[in-house]
Order: C-alpha cells, then sequence, then structure tokens
C-alpha cells in the first residue's frame, strides 16, 4: 500500500493536466482538413490539368486559405498571451514541431491562394481581373502564375503534407504523454486529413464521376486510417508501464466510450460501410457519409488531445 | 567539465515537511497567488504499524536535456547560467507546449502575465552574491543543499558522494539536476 500527497495545487495541471481545450482539436481538425484539400487540389490538377471539370471543383481550392485562417484563429486563442504571437516568426527552433509548423503555416497562404487563383473558372478570373486592373503587378502575377501551374501543384502537395504530418508530430513528440508519444499520429493525422479534405469536397455540387472517385479514395483513405489506428494501439501495448498507461485512457478509462463510439464506429466503419455499399450498388456517394467523416475526424483529434493530457508519468505511477 | 553546473540535492530523511521552502520561493519570487513553483511530495508505504514515510521538497528538475527547452518555439524557454533552464516572460506566447512536454509537471502559466512560470533556482540571487537559494535560506532542518555538481569540493557534490542518492523518474530521459538522498 502506498499513500501519496502532494501540497501543487497549480491550476492547469492538478489534479490532471487540462491546458489545451476545444481551441487546440478544432484547429488540428481544419489544419487536417486544410491539408487535404491542398494534396488533393494538388494532384487532382497534375493530373488533368486541362479537362474542364465542375465549377465547383474550380472554387474549391478557395476553402483552403479561408479555412486555415479560421484555423489559425482558434490557435490563437489558445495563446496565453496573444500578443506575443509575432515572436513566432523572429525565430527558427529546429527542435520545436509549433516553430515548423508556424512557418509551414506562412508557406500555406501564398501556395493556397495562388492555386486557388489559377483552379479559378476562367470567366470569373477575367472578371476579377478587369475589376482589379489598378492593383499593380497583378497580371504579371496571374501570368507567371498560370505559366507555372504544374510547379505550384507541386508545392501544394508538399506544404498540404507538411502541414498534414506536423499536426500530429506535435502531440507525438511529446514523451511525458505516453498516449501521444508515437510517430505514428503524424501519418495518422495526414491520412486522417485526406480523409475529412476528400469529404469536405463531397459536400459539394461536383459531378456524379467526380464525387465517385472522391469517394472511393476516402474508401481507402479510412482503410489505411484504421490500419494506422490499430498499429498506435498495438505499439503503445507493447510499450512500457507509462505507454499501457497512456492506452487505458481509450481502452477501459474515461475516453473509451467516446473513442469508440464517435472515432471507430460513427467517424469510420459506418462511412466506409456506407461508401462499399453505394459503390456496390452504383448509387450516388451521399452526403451523410461526407458529414459522419468530418464529424470522425474532428471526434478523433478532441478525443486524442483531451486523453493524452490525462496521461503522464507522474499522475500514473508512483514517482519511487 | 570546467563549466558551472548548479544543481540540488534534498535530504528526503530530515525533510520535515514544513513547508517553508514553499512559502520562502513565493514571498521571494511573488509567485501568483493559487500557484507554487516548488510543493511538498509525501508518500506512506507499508501497512500499519509497519509504515515508512517520505517526504520531498520538489521543484523543476533543471534537467540537462530539457524537452521544454527543445518543444519551445519562441526560445523564450532556454538553458540559462550554470545550466539552469530559464524562461524569457517577453518572449513566452503562452502556447503551454512546455507544460504538456515536462514530465515533472513543474511548469505553470502565470495568470497575471499569460507567461510560463517556475522554478528559477534562484539565479537572481546566487549570481549575483548570495550564495543560497530561498528555499535552501529558510529551511529549519537544512534538507536543501544547492551548489555546482562539476566542482568536486562543492556541498552538493560532496553530499552525493557520501550519500545514496536518487532523482526523480530517470527513464523520461531528461537528465534532471535535481537529487533526492535515501
Amino acid at each position: 500500500m502506498q499513500e501519496t500527497t502532494s501540497t501543487r495545487v497549480n491550476a492547469l495541471i492538478d489534479p490532471s493536466m487540462h491546458i489545451w481545450h476545444y481551441e487546440v482539436p478544432v484547429y488540428l481538425f481544419l489544419g487536417g482538413l486544410v491539408a487535404g484539400l491542398m494534396v488533393i487540389a494538388g494532384l487532382w490538377t497534375l493530373r488533368d490539368p486541362d479537362r474542364p471539370r465542375s465549377r465547383a471543383l474550380q472554387l474549391l481550392p478557395w476553402a483552403a486559405p479561408v479555412l486555415i485562417s479560421v484555423g489559425m484563429l482558434f490557435l490563437w486563442l489558445d495563446l496565453e498571451n496573444p500578443f506575443n504571437a509575432f515572436r513566432f516568426y523572429f525565430t527558427f527552433e529546429l527542435t520545436s514541431p509549433m516553430s515548423w509548423g508556424s512557418w509551414i503555416l506562412l508557406g500555406v497562404y501564398p501556395a493556397s491562394i495562388l492555386l486557388a487563383w489559377v483552379s479559378t473558372p476562367t470567366d470569373l478570373r477575367d472578371r476579377w481581373l478587369a475589376r482589379l486592373e489598378r492593383v499593380p503587378g497583378l497580371g504579371r502575377l496571374d501570368a507567371w502564375v498560370s505559366a507555372h501551374v504544374p510547379l505550384l501543384a507541386t508545392l501544394n502537395i508538399l506544404l498540404g503534407a507538411a502541414l498534414g504530418i506536423y499536426t500530429g508530430v506535435l502531440l507525438g513528440t511529446m514523451a511525458a504523454r505516453p498516449l501521444w508519444n508515437s510517430a505514428i499520429l503524424g501519418p495518422l493525422f495526414l491520412v486522417s486529413g485526406l480523409s475529412t479534405g476528400a469529404a469536405f469536397m463531397m459536400l459539394y455540387r461536383l459531378e456524379r464521376r467526380e464525387k465517385e472517385l472522391l469517394s472511393r479514395v476516402d474508401m481507402g483513405l479510412i482503410s489505411v486510417e484504421l490500419l494506422l489506428l490499430a498499429l498506435w494501439m498495438i505499439g503503445l501495448a507493447a510499450g512500457g508501464a507509462a505507454s499501457r498507461a497512456g492506452l487505458h485512457t481509450i481502452m477501459g478509462g474515461p475516453y473509451t466510450a467516446a473513442f469508440w463510439t464517435l472515432v471507430v464506429a460513427l467517424g469510420l466503419l459506418t462511412p466506409l460501410v456506407g461508401e462499399w455499399i453505394e459503390h456496390r450498388h452504383s448509387a450516388v456517394p451521399a452526403r451523410l457519409t461526407a458529414v459522419l467523416v468530418l464529424v470522425g475526424g474532428l471526434a478523433l483529434r478532441w478525443i486524442i488531445v483531451y486523453a493524452g493530457q490525462h496521461s503522464g508519468w507522474v499522475s500514473d505511477l508512483a514517482s519511487r | 567539465m570546467s563549466a558551472v553546473s548548479y544543481g540540488m540535492v534534498v535530504d528526503t530523511r530530515t525533510c520535515v515537511a514544513c513547508a517553508a521552502c514553499v512559502i520562502a520561493c513565493k514571498t521571494e519570487n511573488d509567485v501568483a497567488e493559487g500557484f507554487s513553483r516548488d510543493w511538498i511530495f509525501t508518500a506512506t508505504s507499508g501497512s500499519f504499524p509497519n509504515l515508512a514515510m517520505e517526504i520531498r521538497s520538489e521543484r523543476c528538475n533543471h534537467c540537462e536535456d530539457a524537452p521544454c527547452v527543445s518543444v519551445c518555439p519562441t526560445g523564450a524557454s532556454h538553458y540559462g547560467p550554470g545550466g539552469t533552464v530559464q524562461v524569457t516572460e517577453s518572449k513566452c506566447t503562452g502556447c503551454k507546449a512546455c507544460i504538456a512536454a515536462c514530465p515533472y509537471d513543474a511548469r505553470f502559466i502565470d495568470p497575471r502575465t499569460g507567461a510560463i512560470d517556475k522554478c528559477t533556482f534562484c539565479v537572481h540571487r546566487v549570481e549575483n552574491g548570495t550564495p543560497t537559494t530561498a528555499c535552501q535560506e529558510v529551511c529549519p532542518t537544512k534538507s536543501i543543499y544547492f551548489g555546482d555538481l562539476n566542482d568536486p569540493e562543492s556541498e552538493v557534490s560532496r553530499v552525493l558522494r557520501v550519500r545514496e542518492a536518487y532523482a526523480l523518474l530517470p527513464d523520461a530521459g531528461t537528465r534532471p539536476k535535481h537529487f533526492f538522498l535515501k
């Protein structure tokens, strides 16, 4: 028998850490979604640059800069010292995933805005150009961008992948929070981001073949995501005492029900089966499955962020 | 090995959990109300009447390989004089990554500034002519030792040579510079 007491009563830490609230998972969700949008838009542009696409698909790349701005607003709201946010851009810290992230976000803006610009339907673009003709250099920029579409698309794929991976690595590098402390979180969040990106696009009025392609790709992504989730949990289960205690938060502990129902059942298995049935019966992919994928993507990050803070070296193990 | 490396040793045999160190720290460093940079941990083990009690005065471990420093995106958390871990308030955005990264849960947000606060090993004293930390100064049982771990003649080096000591969570791999005498 051992009974321990501590006089420490630091808010945000005791009795268990709760420093990150809804702002962080919402940002991670939007960041992942934007990563997915950028990668998919880039790949689509490279795959068929000339084939006419539906108007919705041509306009969708604009969602990336808009949604990342919303995400960054939430990130900013999380800061306790928000007016020091400029400090992120006074330095580059090689070992800090958050520092990598802030510089990646700075690259996401020009890359996604320029790709959205060249993807915009020609009639609309000409109208905007005519209205903005007084802006100096815009004509030249338009000409340059139009001549470098493959480069821009590649840049979007690379930056999107970096954005998706960093949001997972950010948590994965915390050895002190065993549930997060896995390199699999990087690819897991990237694949989940790609899946939510595809789902977000399916909400709009695309052509049938476009929806079918996205839905087929999404089935693959969900399958890979399930595999990565399993590998993540196997890695923790096969780890030391702290890892196993971390895993316990979603395997018997307080976040078990939420994780298995919202993330696994509702957010992954149901849309996977739904998409499979749609393909079997060549039905038009429904919006409901897409909404479930989005709910699952948000729940995944929400639960991992909260449960991870619940895990630790000190609170789960007697110090000595 | 010639550079100064500040370290702290607490004698768990003589510490009586009076918490004078906690109060002294709050006074010396104007710690925000409701928070503390150091605290008393007690573990009672065994079953009556065969009981054993261990008491520790704990704080930031000023790790040599500090995860709070490596995750900090702005360089606010950094290594200071004598290999201590310090925070530059004007650079801190309050992102709280370092709180999550610290296996000892030694950091918190000062609600008055929104910046990270934690034990500094009283560098403002020890680097300016006062050789003691505030917690050490007031300890009525002289259970707290502080000094240069790289100087074989220092009090901390000598007490670590003659007594059996341990660090907290050594397998977290952060190489803490805070030790406890068995």
